[in-house]
């Protein structure tokens, strides 16, 4: 079984766009949407759910007023600043607090309630390209990089289960925990660029911590048109570090006017950019199959 | 005042607000990036950097000699930082989130502070305005400690000299989006009119509601899409403080690190005017502006 993981570092670049344009090129694969923060594949794969679970993660403190006898010991423990200071007793920001317990563990009037916290939902769906594992966290809330390796575990589940050769991920901007949840271990990254500033920016970030876990690189390079002179500095830059430049793709209005029909790109036409989306994940496929690019033998010298 | 520059979904137009609207402000301000994960706003604004410096988080470190391996510690720790083995005391760093419970607990005073790098804060001066911006280390995990660390400064500068603060936020509305802009008086969502755009919109003003700070929405490659995203403004009170027109012109000068105010008199009127809505629901608030 292969994993293959759409990322870009920075947001708006794309990703969903093509993974859901992907999820419809691809045969005999398990879909997984892992911006568990401002997921968006559902909005155009329209699945029927099939199952839905509670996430729990974590904990909160609440001070008990009735048991707080106001000795302030948990306000000068606190590292995260989640205390505040009040009358008859203080009051705990769940915003602020971390769930670390030591406000707990060290009252002595044993005055503060530690509770699990309810922080999203996650589903197993049915959609027109096949199972889709998603999920929802409630705004606010902390640790989707449990939620995003919780969902990975239920697609190889799944994909097991079915017989599936293959688990399609949207992933997360940035390159904190949920991405590293996302990333680790899977068999390509295909990250999504565009020739900006901040594509060119956030694009070495993404790669150095693709080279931190030695995953190989495939890059597309969207709204390529925009600007050629750093369009030109991603292209030496995946030349020099040997990742393979997968597609091109123009500044194309029809990605909008697709997503508004609740389409996937490949779906509402047969355009040029089409095509060229057609020839990515040809290459994309080959580059996860490809035995001796395993995610141990990368070939990538970032890698090295 | 402080304003932050949020969104749910990412790409929608943050940044460009963040330095357009610094370089129009009419008051001291100081421009703050607190999308430590991808910090994009030096790109545009070019500071001058006066200074940087490294951040650390406060991890343990074992001194296994006086360790009695009760596993005080590793039942505390509630990150799964500590584990301990019969007679083998292992401390994953990486995992730790600085809350010292273990330090504190331990009875034979073997676990000591030690630092892991969290990566760095960089300021300086754009302009007229004041710079700030933490950059992760990256592999590190975590971005709101390093957050915490860019909003110490932050204090310490203004304590210096008072200014008014635009904060450039992170994309989502989990908990690094809402640190940046917790500490802010008014918020300024930026969107876009797509269906993606419409639904993190969503999700980020049921995320940011209860903090019951003014929110206003910026509508960017308005023309683009759908009509949607006004009704939901329409139903929720929201008002459209500024709408950027789609215009490949705008693209291309964000391409090349130009701030979008200074395209043209009619762009940066544009921006002028955001503040003004901003400065006036501020105001309304009771938010403190500094001359």
């Amino acid at each position: 079984m292969r994993e293959i993981l759409v990322i870009s570092g920075k947001g708006g670049t794309g990703k969903t766009s093509l993974t859901a344009a992907f999820a419809h090129l691809a045969d005999n694969h398990v879909i997984c949407d892992l911006d568990v923060d401002a997921p968006d594949l559902h909005l155009l794969l329209k699945p029927d759910l099939r199952q839905a679970h509670d996430f729990y993660a974590g904990f909160e403190a609440r001070i008990e007023p009735d048991k707080c006898e106001g000795c302030d010991t948990c306000r000068q423990m606190c590292q995260f600043d989640a205390v505040r200071a009040g009358d008859p007793c203080p009051t705990i920001d769940p915003l602020k607090c971390e769930g670390c317990k030591v406000c707990v563990q060290f009252c002595p009037a044993d005055a503060i309630a530690f509770t699990s916290r309810h922080c999203g939902t996650w589903y197993v769906s049915n959609s027109r390209f096949g199972t889709m594992v998603h999920a929802q966290l409630f705004p606010g809330q902390e640790n989707s990089g449990r939620l995003v390796a919780l969902l990975r575990q239920k697609a190889k589940e799944l994909a097991k289960a079915g017989g599936q050769q293959l688990i399609l991920s949207d992933g997360p901007p940035g390159i904190g925990c949920p991405v590293i949840s996302s990333l680790s271990g899977v068999h390509l990254a295909v990250i999504v660029t565009e020739p900006t500033p901040s594509g060119l920016h956030d694009m070495a970030r993404i790669t150095d911590l693709c080279g931190h876990f030695r995953i190989p690189v495939a890059v597309i390079i969207n709204k390529c048109d925009l600007n050629e002179q750093v369009a030109g500095s991603i292209q030496a830059e995946c030349r020099q570090k040997g990742f393979a430049l997968v597609a091109q793709l123009p500044h194309d209005p029809d990605f909008v006017h697709a997503m508004v029909r609740e389409q996937t790109l490949t779906e509402f036409t047969s355009s040029d950019t089409v095509q060229r989306i057609k020839q990515a994940w040809d290459q994309i496929v080959a580059l996860a199959m490809d035995k001796g690019r395993g995610r141990n033998k990368c070939t990538n010298i970032a890698c090295l | 005042m402080k304003v932050a520059i949020a969104s749910g979904k990412g790409g929608t137009g943050k940044t460009t607000v963040s330095a357009a609207l610094s370089s129009v402000w009419n008051r001291t301000v100081i421009a703050m990036d607190l999308d430590v994960e991808e910090p994009n706003l030096h790109l545009f604004l070019k500071p001058q950097i006066f200074g940087r410096e490294k951040a650390y988080i406060e991890v343990p470190v074992a001194d296994e000699s006086k360790c009695t391996y009760c596993r005080a510690c590793a039942e505390l720790c509630q990150f799964k930082a500590i584990s301990v083995l019969s007679n083998v005391l292992l401390i994953f760093t990486e995992m730790c989130h600085g809350c010292g419970g273990c330090l504190a607990i331990c009875p034979e005073k073997a676990l000591s502070p030690g630092q892991r790098e969290l990566g760095e804060i960089v300021w300086g001066q754009a302009g007229s305005a004041g710079f700030l911006m933490g950059r992760s280390r990256v592999g590190e995990a975590m971005s709101p400690p390093l957050m915490r660390e860019v909003k110490k400064k932050l204090q310490v500068m203004l304590e210096g000299s008072a200014a008014d603060v635009i904060i450039d936020a992170p994309p989502g509305v989990s908990c690094p989006a809402v640190n940046a802009v917790m500490d802010a008086d008014v918020i300024a969502l930026v969107t876009e009119p797509t269906p993606f755009g419409l639904y993190d919109l969503q999700l980020a003003y049921e995320a940011f509601l209860p903090l019951g700070k003014p929110m206003g929405i910026v509508i960017n490659r308005a023309g683009l899409g759908e009509d949607k995203v006004y009704d939901f403004c329409r139903s929720r009170d929201l008002p459209i403080w500024a709408e950027i027109p789609y215009d490949r012109q705008i693209a291309v000068a964000y391409s090349n690190s130009q701030i979008i105010a200074a395209v043209s008199a009619q762009h940066k009127a544009l921006f002028t005017d955001l503040a003004d809505k901003i400065n006036q629901a501020g105001v309304i608030a009771g938010a403190v502006c500094h001359a």
